[in-house]
């Protein structure tokens, strides 16, 4: 046992605090590592995220939900309804399955998108996230596939990789997730023998690309999920957060046998609560339970009766659309200084709702390096590579637009825009080519007109058929 | 006991790994008894120094501003002595064109190269000068910016089509840029450590790739990717040479203190090049030049605390 920091008085004598390990330290606990700990990301782009974090950057690289938009004083009097009602329930474990009364506000969320849920159907999770976790936990075996949309949700890659899964990843366009192609990678993996266990999807203004999947192609999704008996896990946090068009039927909604619903607080309320759910086939659920115990026994009991005191306050969807209200302006301000600010040869989505903007610069731009560049003039934002397994996406990026407010969002977007136009400069200037020769005309959404750019062939074989997971040397 | 600042952090690309080799640093002085002063490298530094008053500055800042030679300039303005190389060393070396230029110049061999900066190619035409180069270097070219500490920016070119993105990738971080014979064979760095005022090798370390042609630099050093041997397993007169060769580049540039030198031994000739030189190699638990010590049976106490006594050694004139 290290004595507490506090003991420890600078510079003094007979100090007794560790020392830190050595370079021989870490080898030895190397040995110990499970093979799972190995597949870690790039520790130069580890460093290079780190710095968007600084406070003197413009960062459109958070997924953050703006909770300054939360009024303090109904914090502040939800929280003494917590105390003064429910003090020693508030501060004691729960159920690993969650409060009745939680699920009760859960049902009324799924309700509003058009799904009826028995209680007994939920499973409470510490935040939407654990519901990826503990999926992986229930179905997967080393050297399992999951099949993924291409870009997939970039915090779901290091929970498919800690499970040790051969992500594969099926091609999106502005109707979300190919369904052609996804049919093709099925019957590919069956030829060789293999049969992913779930697929992964974000129906709903997709993280990171901003597409909602069609309402034939959910049909067909489910459909598929049925004839092949395999799980959709549907990931669906932005769904309330719609700024125009009609809502569209959830997966769950139009199949419940073979969907697994993930749901979460985190953008219709607080991020900071730590609350998801999922609803799924009894005996699923019953082993994510299982799973859950022993994760950590429950979530937390504190943000259950806080969650439970909001929804009996008053209509919870108040908030929401406030929400919608802002995060609409802030995409529209994005829209617009994408279309005043990058040049012609990048192209963008144009999301429905969500949080998200994917953009797609030309293929010659490299947008590990750009962020790199744009971090000299304090803005930043996710490079594409961090939302495939297979190295794809290193000319796109993904721009949030709920985390900052509209003059930063204008501010940033020409800043990044600028170093892209000198950037494509440049790079007309070392071929000699006119810039935008040959190249359609971008804008909004014309990334998915196009064809697809041609994988590497050996990349492709890899993304077909995942050969089996290769053990770490 | 001295009053040591330890200088980490800072705006730079290396901001994570100069804060891990600045917490270890911390820690070796603390345990040698010093009265450590940490300052997080930013607009507040004259000022912080101002207050603390140290006796000496530990630089643990890597990349730009660390490694360049902008806070010694601004250590020597204030009169604090510290460790490392001086103002002209950094400059030189962190300067990667400058620093081989000073090799060639001086019959180091260094990998063949061609360095130009922006304007070349916006206002001279350097683009048209592309295929020459091509044809002289040979393919696999490597494109690096020519300041970069980190494996950022680095990229091979395999046929003149890549070359282009290469170059507007490795612009993402300076201004200069250099194309360099790409040498297939082993990766050496020879650490370097001043003992009683003379500059002394440490034993090789080799990095390993363990995929053969894995051209990605970024995903090189991830854990796992790259093995790395200390000692390298070398003929006792090839280790000889390139510790020499290691030795007189860090003469030539001037390095005080401690450095690491990186070299390429050819698979197909066996001849030794000198690519770069750090003159503040990573300090972290699984940087290179500890590892180098503690083969060498220096603990990495021992070793903070003989870079920081070669200051005190060499006085207040510290500049290289």
């Amino acid at each position: 046992m290290s004595p507490p920091e506090g003991g420890v008085s600078p510079g003094g004598s007979g100090t007794t605090r560790r020392p830190r390990s050595t370079a021989r330290d870490i080898e030895r606990y190397a040995a110990l590592f499970a093979e799972r700990t190995k597949v870690m990301k790039s520790s130069a782009m580890r460093d290079l995220m780190a710095l968007t974090e600084r406070d003197d950057v413009i960062s459109l690289a958070g997924g953050l939900p703006d909770t300054s938009t939360f009024p303090p004083d109904s914090y502040a009097a939800l929280m003494r309804t917590v105390a003064v009602d429910s003090c020693a329930r508030a501060l004691q474990y729960g159920p690993t399955e969650g409060f009745a009364l939680v699920k009760r506000c859960i049902a009324k969320v799924m309700q509003a998108e058009g799904m009826e849920i028995d209680c007994d159907e939920l499973l409470v999770t510490t935040g939407g996230q654990q519901v990826i976790d503990l999926v992986c936990k229930t179905l997967i075996d080393p050297g399992d596939v999951v099949v993924a949309e291409a870009p997939t949700y970039p915090g779901a890659i290091p929970t498919f990789c800690a499970y040790q899964a051969d992500v594969v990843q099926v091609t999106m366009d502005r109707d979300g997730m190919r369904i052609d192609e996804l049919r093709d990678t099925l019957d590919e993996l069956e030829r060789s023998g293999r049969r992913p266990k779930f697929i992964y999807t974000v129906p709903n203004f997709h993280n990171p690309a901003g597409v909602t999947m069609s309402l034939e192609r959910r049909w067909e999704l489910v459909r598929i999920a049925s004839e092949r008996e395999l799980i959709v896990l549907e990931d669906n946090p932005y769904g309330l957060l719609r700024y125009e068009g009609e809502p569209l039927p959830t997966l769950h909604s139009l199949d419940d046998e073979f969907v697994i619903y993930a749901g979460t607080f985190s953008k219709i309320l607080s991020p900071g609560v730590r609350l998801g759910w999922a609803a799924a086939p009894g005996p699923i659920l019953q082993k994510m339970q299982i799973g859950k115990q022993g994760s950590d026994l429950c979530s937390s009991s504190i943000s259950q009766y806080f969650v439970s005191a909001y929804f009996d306050s008053g209509p919870w969807e108040d908030y929401v659309r406030s929400l919608v209200e802002i995060y609409r302006r802030r995409r529209d301000v994005m829209l617009d200084a994408l279309a005043e600010h990058f040049p012609r040869e990048a192209e963008w989505t144009h999301p429905e709702g969500g949080l998200f903007i994917w953009a797609t610069m030309p293929p010659y731009l490299d947008t590990t390096d750009l962020l790199a560049r744009t971090l000299e003039d304090h803005v930043a934002f996710v490079p594409g590579r961090a939302a495939y397994v297979d190295g794809r996406g290193g000319s796109s990026m993904r721009l949030n637009f709920s985390g900052v407010g509209e003059d930063e969002i204008r501010e940033g977007i020409r800043r990044i825009g600028e170093v892209v136009r000198q950037q494509v400069a440049m790079y007309g200037t070392l071929t000699g080519a006119q810039p935008d020769a040959g190249i359609p005309r971008g804008g909004e959404d014309t990334w998915l007109e196009s064809e697809p750019r041609a994988p590497d062939p050996e990349l492709a074989k890899v993304l077909r058929l995942p050969a089996k997971r290769k053990r770490a040397g | 006991m001295s009053r040591v600042a330890v200088l980490k952090g800072g705006r730079s690309l290396e901001r994570q790994v100069s804060l891990r080799s600045g917490a270890r640093v911390q820690d070796a002085l603390e345990h040698l008894g010093h009265d450590v002063h940490p300052i997080d490298v930013g607009p507040d530094l004259v000022a912080q120094l101002t207050a603390d008053r140290p006796d000496v500055a530990f630089v643990a800042l890597h990349g730009r501003d660390g490694e360049d030679g902008t806070v010694q300039e601004l250590l020597e303005v204030m009169g604090i002595p510290y460790t490392g190389s001086g103002v002209s060393a950094c400059i030189r070396a962190a300067d990667k064109v400058l620093a081989k230029h000073a090799m060639r110049d001086h019959g180091i061999a260094t990998p063949d190269f061609y360095a130009f900066n922006e304007t070349a190619f916006k206002a001279l035409g350097a683009a048209q000068a592309l295929p020459a180069i091509e044809e002289r270097l040979q393919f696999p070219i490597v494109v690096k910016p020519a300041s970069q500490g980190s494996a950022l920016g680095i990229k091979f070119a395999r046929t003149p089509a890549d070359v282009p993105a290469a170059l507007v990738a490795a612009f993402s971080y300076d201004r200069k840029v250099m194309l360099e014979r790409h040498v297939h064979g082993r990766e050496l760095a020879v650490s370097i450590l001043d003992r009683a005022g003379a500059p002394t090798t440490l034993p090789i370390v080799e990095a390993v790739p363990e995929q053969e042609d894995f051209y990605d630099f970024e995903s090189r050093y991830e854990i796992g990717r790259t093995r790395f041997v200390c000692p390298a397993d070398l003929d006792p007169p090839l280790a000889q040479r390139a510790s020499q060769i290691a030795l007189d580049t860090y003469r030539l540039l001037g390095c005080a203190g401690f450095a690491r030198v990186d070299l390429m031994l050819e698979r197909d000739t066996d001849a030794l090049y000198v690519l770069e030189t750090n003159t503040i190699p990573g300090l972290t638990e699984t940087s290179l030049l500890p590892q180098a010590a503690e083969a060498a049976g220096i603990s990495f106490d021992d070793l903070i605390g003989r870079i920081l006594g070669a200051v005190e050694s060499a006085g207040a004139d510290s500049t290289g």
